[in-house]
């Protein structure tokens, strides 16, 4: 139990920063740039399981941001709907999609498949952009609602928003934290390790590496749509490449295939672009050079690096005999909960 | 006899990699296929698992037509296989790779995960309650919760087969099992074949050390040039002239 | 008729340009197994030194162009030593990866040199010339005739050389290269120099009639990865083929279809082909 709690620390102590940080920092403007961030996580959680778990480097899923943004957008101004059932149907629109397209992206592997879901990520791009009478082209869609009630609970204030955004991503890590640890987790790791072993095993590559694709197109959908509630207007840019670079750059420094990385590396950058704001569109000059570094000395990232040194550490200790599980993570509960259930 | 192809080849573009090759497996042995580099033997393990489609001929499991179907359906039909790289997760622990080998005698899906169901609990404990079995048949329990990178090479090669045994198959291929290992921890895998055998596993392998394979096998294939060109008990393969002026001339040490 | 013919030169005053793009991109990926995103950034930076020179220090176009060539082919090499070398033999997500990284970088690099403006290349041939009862400016013909001279002179090299040969050796088998004594490393640092001289090339060309601005590459080296996918990766004639039938499209669908979405038709293109072919039109990959 001790080992459960150590283990998890990090997340508790997340959801605690989360729960506290606008009482303990009531600053307006941190709270908008945290809410960002954490839009930002629910899809970078989305692009982790299919890129760090399955091994599948997906660069359409800009586009799917946007499909959901959108979705979401225009249900909501152009029908007004009521918000809630335009943020499942924007979801729902958005899996489809990544469906269709997994359907047939699926098919390709490695540069294939990175070079045709960038072509798929533009093509969405551009339709959204030259698509002027149901899009609004580059001037954009304003007057999204911010959204609606639920029975006394409102969602008017900076605040309410923030927690709602902080719920949805808190279920996203849940989601994600019980797939990783399961079977089907291990599935799409054994795809990732090799796509023919796996097949030698039973596993039908096609139909998991399908559900990861629809899976992570909901999480991208999803928190386009949140987005696009939360600035309230949204125009093309956000399905360019330029947002898939973004994300990457989080997961890469956060750490690829691991379940703390989307969250450290969106934090860690976003708060270091809001230190320098002064570079703005310069930015990349320092997070590119980093981006590549990084893959090539710390393939994982922080949270990546910081598992191997503990590793290296415990090696060095050699104090009983090594009972460590390293599932990828340290999280060793699939096991416990196994044992408890 | 378990497993039997008719007239299989395979030809990639004008090359013809696997002749009309007509072969059985028996049930409960140890069949083998021997023969010099570029022979085609891997390309014929490919056939076989399903990895790759014949162009022509078929292969039968148990008297049924399995030719077209994919590997991971022949798999569940009970066919498990190896392969001469080791496909190993280094970071994660020796029991945590093999317990995706049970995966296809599951049945739970991505809700039941999410949601924890009765069924997820049930079956994840099976499968680990699988991989500790065979870890257990192939030897490894002390080296567990290590993770598989830190584990020699002839231990991956245990690990190898434990995962191919953790499908519960009926017929395991092993793809040069004893390739980069010395003598000693050879023998140790041989005696390792025989124990598969001895619990009702049919083993087919392919294998370049010719002194163990006499030994083991109860039955061995020579290809040469994609072509069948021996099939017999050790006693006839090696007397066959065929056989040794395929090794001489081939250049291949026997 | 006459809008037609004007389209067929049109298609092969893009088409010429995408070949050369196409070119670079096919060559390190025959050779390293890269699809090198940060190619469309050599190739913006192509145009920018050239542009720069010109603009600074008066000189004259065609040495501007030589000067681009160097420098960018310099900065492939470099790109090869620092980042491709190292992760040589990593898992194949990395070096995407990492290309992504350097294709950020120097478009913030660019951005902070000479700023997010669009600029238009002057060049000594803006007059316009009459050819088979159509109108073009000199500078459209010369991209014509510019490609097909380093076509040329590229398929020399590589046919006629020892070099070029050890290029052509290694992309056909790495192994069986490093084996017969080829240095597979100075190969692979030869071919980023080419590669980066031919998006230079390209560039300095294409910029007269375009515009230079930090984001020039993005289309340009997507539609690259469309032709050499077309072109079957890592095959020199198919890269200028491929880029020739993409121009031809191009050009008679934004006159006949929509200038709107142009751009889609060769995106579209690459979908259905891989669609149907997951490995591409000529996959080597049959075994």
């Amino acid at each position: 139990m001790v080992s459960l709690l150590r283990n998890r620390g990090w997340l508790i102590g997340f959801i605690a920063a989360g729960v506290l940080f606008p009482f303990v920092l009531p600053n307006a403007y941190f709270l908008h740039i945290l809410t960002l961030a954490f839009i930002w996580m629910i899809a970078v959680y989305g692009l982790n399981l299919l890129a760090g778990y399955t091994g599948y480097l997906s660069l359409a899923h800009a586009g799917f941001f946007a499909v959901g943004a959108y979705g979401l957008g225009l249900l909501t101004v152009k029908t007004g709907m009521n918000y809630w059932i335009a943020l499942l149907l924007a979801c729902v629109i958005t899996s489809a999609l990544g469906l269709v397209v997994g359907l047939v992206s699926l098919r390709t592997r490695e540069h294939f498949f990175a070079i045709y879901t960038l072509c798929v990520g533009y093509i969405i791009y551009l339709i959204i952009d030259k698509w002027d009478s149901l899009t609004g082209g580059v001037r954009g869609l304003i007057g999204i609602p911010e959204p609606s009630n639920i029975g006394p609970i409102s969602f008017q204030t900076p605040i309410s928003q923030y927690y709602l955004i902080f719920a949805f991503l808190l279920l996203t890590i849940l989601i994600m934290y019980r797939i990783v640890h399961s079977l089907t987790g291990r599935t799409f790791i054994a795809i990732r390790n090799s796509e023919d072993l796996a097949r030698t095993l039973g596993i039908s590559t096609m139909k998991n590496k399908l559900m990861v694709f629809v899976l992570t197109a909901f999480f991208a959908g999803l928190a386009g749509a949140l987005y696009a509630s939360f600035i309230r207007f949204i125009g093309p840019d956000i399905g360019y490449i330029t947002i898939i670079f973004d994300l990457l750059t989080y997961l890469l420094v956060g750490g690829i295939g691991t379940l703390a990385g989307p969250i450290v590396g969106t934090f860690l950058i976003v708060a270091l672009s809001q230190s320098l704001q002064f570079l703005q569109d310069y930015r990349m000059l320092i997070f590119g050079p980093l981006l590549t570094l990084l893959i090539i000395f710390y393939p994982r990232g922080i949270v990546g690096a910081y598992h191997d040194w503990r590793l290296k550490r415990k090696d060095a200790q050699r104090t009983r005999p090594q009972k460590e599980q390293e599932y990828f993570e340290t999280e060793e509960e699939t096991e416990k909960q196994v044992k408890e259930g | 006899m378990l497993m039997e192809t008719k007239k299989l080849t395979k030809r990639f573009g004008g090359l013809t990699a696997v002749n009309d090759v007509d072969f059985t497996i028996e049930k409960g042995k140890i069949n083998a296929i021997i023969g010099p580099n570029g022979a085609g033997k891997s390309t014929f393990f490919n056939l076989l698992s399903g990895t790759y489609i014949p162009s022509e001929g078929q292969v039968f499991y148990k008297g049924q037509d399995i030719t077209k179907r994919p590997p991971d359906k022949i798999a569940r039909l009970g066919v498990a296989r190896t392969f001469q790289t080791n496909h190993l997760f280094e970071e994660s622990t020796v029991l945590d790779n093999v317990i995706v080998g049970h995966r296809l005698r599951t049945s739970s899906n991505l809700w039941d995960a999410v949601f924890r169901t009765r069924r997820f609990k049930f079956e994840e404990k099976k499968c680990r309650d699988k991989a500790m079995e065979v870890l257990d048949f192939v030897e490894l329990t002390h080296v567990m919760d290590e993770p598989a990178g830190s584990i020699t090479q002839e231990e991956k090669k245990r690990v190898a087969f434990a995962l191919a045994l953790a499908t519960d198959p009926e017929v395991v291929f092993l793809d040069e099992p004893t390739a980069g290992i010395n003598p000693g921890e050879t023998e140790g895998l041989a005696s390792l074949m025989e124990k598969m055998v001895q619990r009702g596993i049919t083993v087919c392998l392919i294998e370049h050390k010719m002194k163990m394979i006499m030994k083991l096998a109860d039955k061995i294939m020579v290809l040469n040039y994609g072509e069948k060109i021996a099939e017999g008990t050790s006693e006839e393969i090696m007397n066959n002239q065929a056989v040794i002026e395929a090794y001489l001339g081939g250049g291949a040490s026997a | 008729m006459d809008i037609f013919i004007q389209q067929v030169f049109n298609g092969l005053t893009i088409g010429s340009v995408y070949s050369l793009v196409a070119l670079g991109l096919t060559l390190v990926y025959g050779i390293l197994h890269i699809p090198n995103f940060a190619h469309g950034a050599l190739y913006m930076l192509g145009a920018y030194i050239t542009l720069t020179m010109m603009l600074l220090w008066g000189i004259h176009y065609w040495i501007a162009m030589a000067v681009s060539v160097l420098v960018v082919g310099l900065l492939g090499v470099l790109m090869d030593r620092l980042v491709f070398h190292p992760l040589r033999n990593a898992p194949p997500i990395h070096d995407k990866i990492a290309a992504i990284g350097i294709l950020l970088f120097l478009e913030a690099f660019a951005q902070l040199i000479w700023g997010a403006d669009y600029r238009t290349m002057e060049t000594p041939y803006g007059q316009v010339v009459n050819l088979f009862g159509m109108t073009a400016t000199t500078q459209r013909v010369l991209i014509n005739i510019g490609a097909v001279v380093v076509m040329i002179l590229l398929y020399v090299f590589l046919k006629k050389t020892y070099t070029g040969s050890t290029i052509i050796a290694m992309a056909q088998n790495r192994e069986g290269a490093s084996l017969v004594g080829i240095n597979t490393s100075r190969v692979a640092m030869l071919t980023f120099m080419l590669s980066g001289g031919l998006a230079a090339v390209a560039a300095s060309l294409s910029a007269p009639i375009n515009l230079v601005f930090p984001g020039m590459g993005h289309l340009v080296i997507l539609k690259a990865f469309v032709i050499i996918i077309l072109g079957g990766m890592g095959s020199v004639p198919g890269a200028i083929l491929g880029g020739y039938i993409l121009g031809f499209t191009e050009s008679l669908g934004a006159t006949y279809i929509s200038n709107d979405y142009k751009d889609i038709i060769a995106f579209l293109m690459l979908v259905i082909i891989l669609s149907i072919k997951p490995k591409g039109l000529f996959s080597r990959e049959g075994f």
